[in-house]
Formats: C-alpha cells, sequence, structure tokens
C-alpha cells in the first residue's frame, strides 16, 4: 500500500540574524492512510516547524533546505505556492492552538464554511450551505448558531468550527498542531472523542502534534517522538509505551505523572536541550543521556531499524534487529 | 440558608491551622463602555469566588484544583492579599488579615509569599538576577550591601542556579524559562516566609523538566517547615505533590478531602468526570468515558442553587434551587452535592 | 598605486570593517551612525566657534554682500559680517536652544507622564485633557503664540518650544506605564512588598526609557525646525544673534538680486542638523527595534 506521507532526510532551518538555527536537521517520516501519528516534543524539537513544511507554510527567514516531502506518491517538496494552494485545505489541512488563526472575525461561521467550499468546489451557494450545515452538525455545533460570529463561542466550540473548516472538502490528511492545549481538559476529551469520530468517519490520516504524551496515546496510533530537530523514536503506540527503547522516551515517560499510579517516583531529565544553532557532533541527546558512550559523542547516532515499523535513533541497538 | 463554615475537629488535633478562609467572596465589576452602562443602568458582575472556606494546616501541601475560570487563582491573589475580597474572611495563623494595610500588610508579605505562573514574565526585564532576588531584603530593612550579596548567593545557590556568581549579574533574557522559574522561587523564599502560594508553577515549563523544580519546592518545605496552596488544573500533578485538595467549579469549592480519599473515591459528579477526563500515558487502557453535557457556563451568570446541575447528569429539581453546603462523607472528606 | 594611496586605502578598509563590527547589517542602522556623526560635528562646530570662526559674528568685518571668496569662504551678508562665522556661531544657539527644549518637554512629559499614568484616577483624567488639548493644538501656531507672549532669549523661546512637545513624551510614558502597571512582575513585585515609589521608579521607569531616545532624536529634528521658524518669523533670539533661522530670514531679501550666499548656508545648517537628528532616530529604531532578516 502507497504511502500517504513520506518525508525523506528534511532539513529545515530558520536564518536568523543570531545565526542559522537548525529546527529540523534530518527527518524521516512515513505515514498510511488513515493512521493517526503522534508527534511529540517538548518546545524546541522542531515539531510544529515539521508540521508547518508540510504544507510549505514555514514562514521566512525559515526555509526548507533540502529533503523530499511526498504526498500521495506526488513529490510536493518544490511545488511553488500556487500549485500549494490547490491542495492546502482541500487535501491537506491544518488546524492550530489558536482557533482565532484559523476563523475570520468578521465573518458569520456559516458563510466561512460556504466560503471555503466554494473556494475549491464549483457548486451552488445553496448546495454549499447544506454541506455546511451538515459539517456543523458533524462537530457538534447547534444549527441555530450557524449564523453567529466566532467571537460568541467558547475556546473548545471554535476548536469544533476550526476542525469543521478543516474537514470540509475532505481531506486526506489533517495536521493538528497543539490543536487542545488551551483548552480545559474536559474540553480537551470531548475535541479528542470528535477527533476520533471524524477520522473515522471520513478516512482521514491524522498527525497530532503535541507536547502532552499522555494526551497522544488517547489518540495516536503509532508515535513519532522529536528532540532537537530530530526524530528519536517511530514506534506503534502501545510498543512506545511499553518498550521506551530511546533514553529520551525513557527520561519522558519518567518525568510525566501518572494519575493511574500511587507512589509513582516522578523524574526529570537533567541538562538542557541543546543549542540548534550549533548542534552537538553526535548524539544530541548525549550530554543528558544516563546511557551514553564515546561513540555517542563523537557520532551521530543512526536510524536504526528494530522492527518492519519501529525504528530508534540510539547507538544502544545499533545491529540489534529485535526488541532485547 | 445555613452558613458554610467549615470545621475539622480531627484535623485541627493533629496539626496547627495556619491559613484558614471562611465565606470568601470576591465579586469584579463587569468593565462597560459609556454606552452600555447607559443603556443597561445595572452593574453586572464576574463572580470569581463565591463563598468559599477551608483550612490549611502548617506543612501541608493545599491543592487548590480546577478548570479556567474556577476561581483558583483569585484565590491565590485573595490570600496572598494582592487584592481585597468582597466579603469574608481571612485569617493567618489565627490573626485577621482579610483587610489589613500599610505596615501591618508589609510584616504579612514576610510571612506569606506567591509564586506565579509565567516566568517570562514574572521577572522585571531589567533586573538582574541577583538585583531581583535581593530586592525583598532591600525592601524590609533586613539586610543591605554585602550582608545582603551575601544572603542572595546563598539562595541562588540553594535553588540551583550554579555558579550563583554568574548567575547574579545576568539579565532574565538570559535564562531558560526553567531557570526563571527557580530565581522566581528564590525571590519569594528570601524572607523566610512560612506559607506560599505557588500559581500552576510548572505548567509552563517543559515537561521533562517539571519535576525538577517540584523537587526544589518539596525539598525547600522539608527544610523549612513551609506551608504551600498549590494551585494547578492538573489533576495530575496535584495528586503528586499534594497532601489535601479542593475541587472548585465555577467559583466554589465541591469537594475537599485528603487526597488519597479524592482519588480512590471520589464523590461529586464533577470531580468523577475530571478524572475520567485526564489522559494517561497508556494506550491500552480501558476508558470510562463520562460524558458531561456542554461547557463551563459564565461566571457573570452564573446557575441557580448549584452551580453544577446544568451539566450534571444526576441533576434534581432541588439542585437548581438550593445551593448544596459540604457536608461530610467520610473521614477528611467533604462534597457539596444533594446526591449525599 | 603609490604607497600614500595605498595606506589610505587599507585604513579605510580597517575602518569600515570596525564598523562592519558593530553595524553588521546594511541598510536603516547605518543611518543611526551617519545622523550621529553630524550631530557631533555641530556639537563640535558649537563648542568650538570662537577657535574655529575666522571672523567675530557679529560685526562687520568687510564689504556688504561679497561673494564667497577666500577672504570670506562663504561670503558676507547683507551687514558685511562674516557668513562663515556666523554659521559656525549659530550652532550655538541651535545646539543650545534645540537641546534645552527637548530637555524641558522631556521631563516634564516623562515625570508627569509616570505619575498620571501609574495614578489613575482624577489626577490622570485632568493631566490628559490638558495634554490633549496641547497636543491637538498645531504646534507652530502654538510655539509662535508662546513665543510672542514670553518675549525673545534663549530660555524664553526654550521654553515655548517645550510647550508643544511635552504631550509627546506624556502620552507615549503614560501609554507604556498604563500596560505595564497591569503587568505580571509588577505584581510580583507588589507581592514582595514594594511601595508605589519603588515600583514606579525600579520598576516602571527602566521599562519605559528604552523607548525615549528613538522619540527624542526625532523630537529634536522637529525641534530644529520649529526654532528656525520662529527665528524665521523674528520671534525667539534677539538680534545680533548668530541664528540660523534668522539669517534665512535675512537673506531671504537678496534672492531675487541672485545673491543666494547669505540665506543659503544658514538653510543648508538647518536641513544638515535635522537630517543628522531624524537619521540617528531612524537608525536606533532600526537597531533597538530590529525587524527580521527577510
Amino acid at each position: 500500500m502507497k504511502n500517504l506521507l513520506t518525508i525523506k532526510d528534511l532539513r529545515v532551518y530558520y536564518y536568523l540574524r543570531e545565526g542559522t538555527v537548525r529546527a529540523v536537521d534530518g527527518v524521516n517520516f512515513f505515514m498510511k492512510r488513515g493512521e493517526t501519528v503522534g508527534l511529540v516534543g517538548e518546545s524546541g524539537s522542531g515539531k510544529s516547524t515539521l508540521g508547518l513544511s508540510i504544507l510549505k507554510l514555514v514562514a521566512s527567514p525559515g526555509k526548507i533546505v533540502s529533503g523530499k516531502i511526498l504526498f500521495n506518491g506526488n513529490d510536493i517538496t518544490g511545488w511553488n505556492e500556487k500549485k500549494m494552494r490547490l491542495i492546502r485545505g482541500s487535501r491537506i489541512s491544518m488546524v492550530f492552538q489558536d482557533p482565532m488563526t484559523s476563523l475570520n472575525p468578521l465573518m458569520r461561521i456559516e458563510e466561512h464554511l460556504v466560503e471555503t467550499i466554494r473556494t475549491h468546489q464549483k457548486i451552488s451557494k445553496a448546495e454549499a450551505k447544506k454541506k455546511a450545515s451538515l459539517l456543523l452538525n458533524e462537530v457538534g455545533i447547534p444549527p441555530e448558531r450557524s449564523g453567529d460570529y466566532p467571537h460568541q463561542f467558547s475556546g473548545g466550540m471554535r476548536q469544533r468550527i476550526g476542525i469543521a473548516l478543516a474537514i470540509a472538502l475532505n481531506p486526506d490528511l489533517l495536521i493538528a498542531d497543539e490543536f487542545t492545549s488551551s483548552l480545559d481538559v474536559i474540553v480537551q476529551f470531548q475535541i479528542l472523542s470528535l477527533m476520533k469520530k471524524l477520522k473515522a468517519s471520513h478516512r482521514m490520516g491524522l498527525i497530532f502534534i503535541s507536547h502532552d504524551i499522555s494526551l497522544v496515546s488517547e489518540i495516536a496510533d503509532r508515535i513519532a517522538l522529536m528532540y532537537a530537530g530530530q526524530i528519536v523514536e517511530f514506534a506503534p503506540a502501545d510498543v512506545f509505551f511499553s518498550e521506551h527503547l530511546h533514553p529520551y522516551s525513557e527520561g519522558l515517560l519518567n518525568s510525566v505523572p501518572n494519575i493511574e499510579l500511587s507512589d509513582q517516583k516522578l523524574s526529570y531529565i537533567p541538562g538542557m536541550p541543546p543549542d540548534l544553532v550549533h548542534p552537538p557532533e553526535g548524539c544530541r541527546f548525549y550530554p543528558r543521556c544516563p546511557y551514553g558512550e564515546d561513540i555517542c559523542k563523537r557520532k551521530e547516532p543512526p536510524l536504526v531499524q528494530i522492527e518492519k515499523e519501529y525504528m530508534v535513533k540510539c547507538f544502544r541497538y545499533d545491529g540489534k534487529k529485535s526488541r532485547t | 440558608m445555613k452558613k458554610s463554615i467549615w470545621l475539622s475537629v480531627s484535623g485541627m488535633m493533629e496539626r496547627k491551622v495556619e491559613l484558614k478562609v471562611v465565606n470568601l467572596k470576591k465579586y469584579f465589576p463587569v468593565q462597560k463602555s459609556f454606552l452600555e452602562r447607559l443603556l443597561s443602568g445595572k452593574i453586572e458582575y464576574v463572580q470569581a469566588v463565591n463563598r468559599i472556606s477551608f483550612e490549611v494546616r502548617k506543612g501541608e501541601v493545599f491543592g487548590l484544583v480546577g478548570e479556567s475560570g474556577c476561581g483558583k487563582t483569585t484565590t491565590g491573589r485573595l490570600i496572598t492579599r494582592l487584592i481585597e475580597p468582597t466579603e469574608g474572611k481571612i485569617f493567618f495563623k489565627g490573626e485577621d488579615v482579610t483587610f489589613i494595610q500599610g505596615e501591618r500588610l508589609r510584616e504579612f508579605r514576610k510571612y506569606v509569599q506567591i509564586i506565579f505562573q509565567n516566568p517570562y514574565a514574572s521577572l522585571n526585564p531589567r533586573m538582574r538576577i541577583g538585583e531581583a532576588t535581593g530586592h525583598p531584603l532591600e525592601i524590609h530593612g533586613i539586610a543591605t550591601g554585602e550582608k545582603k550579596k551575601k544572603m542572595v548567593l546563598e539562595m541562588l545557590e540553594k535553588v540551583g542556579l550554579e555558579p550563583a556568581k554568574k548567575f547574579y549579574d545576568l539579565y532574565p533574557f538570559e535564562l531558560s524559562g526553567g531557570q526563571r522559574q527557580r530565581v522566581a522561587i528564590a525571590r519569594a523564599m528570601i524572607l523566610n516566609p512560612e506559607l506560599v502560594v505557588a500559581d500552576e508553577p510548572i505548567s509552563m515549563i517543559d515537561v521533562s523538566l517539571r519535576a525538577k523544580i517540584l523537587e526544589l519546592m518539596l525539598m525547600l518545605k522539608e527544610e523549612r517547615n513551609l506551608t504551600y496552596v498549590f494551585i494547578t488544573h492538573d489533576l495530575a500533578v496535584a495528586k503528586y505533590i499534594s497532601d489535601w485538595i479542593a475541587i472548585m467549579y465555577l467559583g466554589e469549592i465541591v469537594e475537599i478531602g485528603r487526597k488519597e480519599q479524592i482519588f480512590s473515591t471520589p464523590y461529586h459528579p464533577y470531580t468523577k468526570a475530571l478524572l475520567s477526563a485526564i489522559p494517561v500515558p497508556d494506550p491500552k487502557r480501558e476508558k470510562k468515558d463520562i460524558k458531561l453535557k456542554g461547557e463551563v457556563p459564565s461566571s457573570i451568570n452564573p446557575p441557580s442553587g448549584c452551580r453544577f446541575h446544568t451539566r450534571c447528569n444526576f441533576t434534581k429539581d432541588k439542585c437548581q434551587n438550593l445551593k448544596p453546603s459540604l457536608k461530610m462523607v467520610d473521614k477528611d472528606h467533604y462534597v457539596a452535592c444533594h446526591l449525599y | 598605486m603609490s604607497e600614500k594611496v595605498e595606506v589610505k586605502y587599507s585604513i579605510s578598509r580597517f575602518i569600515v570593517s570596525k564598523i562592519k563590527n558593530i553595524f553588521p547589517q546594511k541598510g536603516t542602522e547605518y543611518f543611526a551612525l551617519v545622523g550621529f556623526i553630524l550631530i557631533l560635528l555641530i556639537i563640535l562646530m558649537a563648542i568650538f566657534a570662537p577657535f574655529i570662526a575666522p571672523y567675530n559674528p557679529i560685526k562687520k568685518v568687510g564689504d556688504i554682500l561679497q561673494e564667497p571668496s577666500s577672504k570670506f569662504l562663504l561670503g558676507t551678508d547683507g551687514l558685511g559680517r562674516d557668513v562663515l562665522s556666523r554659521i559656525i556661531f549659530g550652532a550655538r544657539t541651535a545646539i543650545l536652544v534645540t537641546l534645552l527644549a527637548v530637555s524641558i518637554s522631556l521631563s516634564f512629559g516623562v515625570l508627569l507622564g509616570l505619575l498620571s499614568g501609574y495614578t489613575g484616577g482624577k489626577f490622570d483624567t485632568v493631566f490628559s485633557l490638558v495634554m490633549d488639548a496641547v497636543y491637538s493644538f498645531p504646534g507652530l501656531i502654538l510655539a509662535i503664540v508662546l513665543a510672542a507672549m514670553l518675549g525673545p532669549g534663549i530660555l524664553n523661546t526654550a521654553v515655548a518650544i517645550a510647550v508643544i512637545y511635552t504631550p509627546t513624551y506624556f502620552r507615549m510614558v503614560r501609554g507604556l506605564v498604563l500596560s505595564l502597571k497591569e503587568s505580571l512582575f509588577v505584581e510580583a513585585a507588589r507581592a514582595i512588598g514594594a511601595n508605589d515609589r519603588t515600583i514606579v521608579f525600579k520598576y516602571i521607569f527602566p521599562n519605559v526609557i528604552s523607548s525615549i531616545p528613538i522619540v527624542l532624536s526625532l523630537n529634536a529634528a522637529d525641534a530644529v525646525l520649529t526654532l528656525a521658524a520662529l527665528s524665521f518669523l523674528g520671534l525667539g533670539l534677539p538680534a545680533p544673534t548668530p541664528d540660523w533661522g534668522f539669517d534665512l530670514r535675512a537673506g531671504h531679501a537678496y534672492l531675487a538680486s541672485k545673491i543666494w550666499w547669505p540665506s543659503t548656508f544658514p538653510g543648508l545648517m538647518i536641513v544638515i542638523l535635522t537630517l543628522g537628528f531624524s537619521l540617528l532616530g531612524e537608525g536606533l529604531n532600526e537597531i533597538l527595534n530590529p525587524e527580521l532578516r527577510r
């Protein structure tokens, strides 16, 4: 089965006055239709930049320096703005943490949906309106509120409208960047359930970007953990949580409070993330790694394929073809 | 209407009550434009905190938990007297500090301090770390010059900012978020307070570094026999660090008790919903989904009676008309709900 | 290339590389340097006027309206005074009045802005109204009225000009104070027990001053022109004080007869000084509030 999205050795750098920030520095990634990948990382990991670069939304002074992005088999790496606009919103959609990024404050939400639909599809206004009300119903917005303006809705409802806009044209892939981070825990749960439902009914692929590993575990089929611009572990979700092979994965999971455990011993990872302008030569996690060895300091670790769909970027597993 | 002053006899026997809050209320008038005021006439209020009462004993970590808009941050501001209550009383070590001013208020600040949520905004960008940390000493006339510098360097080392001499001269923008938060902690601790309100102290810190801050806070607590009021929206963190927990909803306390009690046997429907919604890093776990209707209503026009009744799956007629008061349901466990 | 030229070339390259170290980015930032140099030159001109000027600026030293020559580099004016010496000494009044005016308006504007913004209430309402009223008045007209009322003299002129610029500083500082008042670090200052005075001067003021230099420079540019306008109209400084605006007016009458030098050179100096302050202001803005590199 052809992959929905394949990313090969992608590098995205920001050219700032202080230096060149290597935000995404050699990322290999793939996902299939209908899959949900949880892209997890802390601040500075590059996860948002990765999400934006798929849609070529990386703002200057950022730039895609090298690598390939293949969507549905097409190499979209070199596509210009004009071509990207054809797929943005219609084949690949993106939703963000701040709902007001996507919502026009001066447009009634139904209007906005209708416009979005008619920009990409040649159908009548009446038909588009019908589609719009179906969408609003799907995301849980009561029909009597379709004539309201964004500011009249709560945060959770605005995110629902954002989803409606994003899936209006039945895209193959939806990218959600810290989509629920500004929401309270109960609303977050509701939105997550909604996304799961819609993902299935629309048969969409979903890249769920978040710093919250617990949250991601609720929705992801596979987890891609990023650190300092690189993916360090890429595994099916249940395997990730039970194995967590990369030392960073282990450290991260040990620092997350688990409400189901009593007497949990919470720990932290000593040190700080590296400077992305001058990243270290070898493994970027080496300075904070409890298992680091000399080779880790000198050379960049390879992306080891443990199993068909399980990859770890670590010398500890180099040469090993199983999980022992 | 019953007065809901809440006393815990058994609790008071064990440890001294450090902080007591009685029927605390804070209503903020809604800002309206001239025209709006002209047209509507009446003044509306954001009922941020609506008659809450609780006690915090010396040496304990009191977790104040709730979603945004529940009034927990306002409560924190009230306890530290950064704002004045609309009604109610605040007692610190038995003394009524509700409306103290001037010198008395300044004295009070030596005992009760606060750590804020946002380490990027709580430090004066134009003040060097050493100066900022030592400023409380200067203000209260405790130390100046060399003596002050020595105390500051000691404190910076204590919070893990080493070498202290280096950090002394830096500006906040040269520090990471986690480091800045440690400066904020140093600044709060340098006066040797007895009660510290921590308002979401780790929510803006990277996940892998949060436990470091918590560890620091717990270490300081042990060393100095501190009492914390720990405000957070994250129940998992509250579970980790608190001894007692109060769950707030729309300005009121709906459930309060010893941590173990709250998590093993939650009573209030809101608490149960909250617990079921919290993500757990375990994809294999069976999830019990409590479908809660709607969203948090506005605190300007809150629901009558029990404020939670509009979303509750077990609501009865009584709930709409009569506000439930906190009742004891177990040892060290109180709930405000008509179900019990 | 001869050795001398080689040496000059390498020296200038060295200087340019040093400048490039301070201002690595091409473009608007260089304005600040250029502006600063211009202003510096004029200030030096003012300070060392008695040593640089070839003649006494207020005495008749030659025939009237002589063309620029080796004896009188920029010619003589309608009263036989050396134009060059007059513009050199003119720098004194220009710099003195401008800086005095700007200092007065800055001191009052910033202080009142701080107090008014922080105190709020009726005090703030009253002061804001007053400042808004002054601000909305066409500046030059107000300056003319005040200068006429106060009469001639360096201090009086400076005050007249200062009044019209005080609201600029007031409004800017007050706006900043209003937003800073609500910031978290001010609340934190309150939490550690700081009183109002400490908060205003140690927490709020230091975060306000960074915005001042830019406004100051652009303000000074404007003040130079206002002063020139006042002098042009005969208000401000008494004759025979060397003053560019005054000389511009005096020389203006002879332009029809193609006698250009008594008015052109004072006019040029006004332009240069104004330009200097403007460039400094724009350049500072670029340095302190840089835009992302494209």
